[in-house]
């Protein structure tokens, strides 16, 4: 029989990937995609609570994630390519035009 | 059998979300996070809710990798060859563990209150989920709902404004 339980252990694991990958990677695309899978896990966690408590409210939240994340990735994305149109790389580790 | 399709779609799950964050190639990457979408998808379908399921497919799966594939081959970016210093790999590791052992202690410390909500097995299989969802969204969450449309209205003119090569 599959818990509640069972859902959040998974979500957790898959967080804690997307934690590994977003402080080992450079390419700026690649953490934004290990941001993505944390997303991810956090919006299954939601789903399996709703289910469990017999809510619909989790799910609305999921939704609103979902947006966020669309908007997180046009605006994104689209810093990224005017920094490779600037400095001809996207290693976050080029990412320092802010410091004095 | 539920146990059973639980426990193979996690671990392709887990096993596409770690080779999102070791490929060196960022295509591969962003391939296997589709696969994990996927896995997704079929655990909101264990958990009844078809709704999010379709909606995780058509917009993670379809739109937002497809913008990511997009930029990918826009930028043409090779092969990763450049990796971090091995301490900093190793202090990673360490503050990844760490995040799951706490997440873990917390999902063990306690159990779900308010268990026996209104919205059961039989009311979504009575009512559907998507009229469930929709009940809830337009009656309910209404302002928010248009927040989230103007959210999208501006990163849509500052995605146009921010790719634009002069302002």
């Amino acid at each position: 029989m599959i818990t509640v339980n069972h859902y959040m252990l998974l979500s957790a694991i898959l967080f804690s990937i997307g934690t590994f990958g977003v402080l080992t990677r450079k390419n700026a695309i690649v953490i934004f995609m290990c941001i993505e899978v944390m997303l991810n896990s956090v919006n299954l966690t939601f789903i399996a609570v709703s289910r469990h408590v017999g809510n619909m409210d989790g799910q609305i939240f999921v939704f609103f994630v979902m947006t966020v994340a669309a908007a997180e990735a046009a605006v994104g994305l689209a810093l990224m390519i005017a920094f490779f149109r600037n400095s001809d790389s996207i290693d976050v580790d080029d990412f320092n035009m802010l410091k004095w | 059998m539920e146990a059973i399709l639980f426990y193979l779609t996690a671990t392709v799950a887990i096993l596409s979300a770690f080779f999102v964050t070791k490929c060196r190639n960022p295509v591969n990457s962003a391939l296997n996070l589709v696969t994990t979408f996927l896995c997704l998808a079929v655990f909101y379908v264990m958990l009844e809710s078809p709704f999010m399921a379709a909606i995780q497919i058509m917009v993670y799966a379809g739109a937002i990798m497809v913008l990511i594939v997009f930029v990918i081959m826009l930028l043409n970016l090779g092969l990763t060859v450049k990796t971090r210093y091995s301490h900093g790999l190793a202090t990673s590791g360490f503050l990844s563990a760490l995040v799951l052992l706490i997440t873990t202690y917390m999902v063990r410390a306690g159990e779900a209150t308010g268990i026996g909500g209104d919205v059961t097995s039989e009311v979504i299989s009575s009512y559907g989920h998507t009229e469930l969802i929709g009940k809830a969204m337009f009656v309910d969450f209404l302002l928010p709902f248009e927040i989230a449309s103007i959210l999208l209205l501006v990163a849509i003119v500052g995605a146009v404004i921010l790719s634009k090569r002069e302002v």
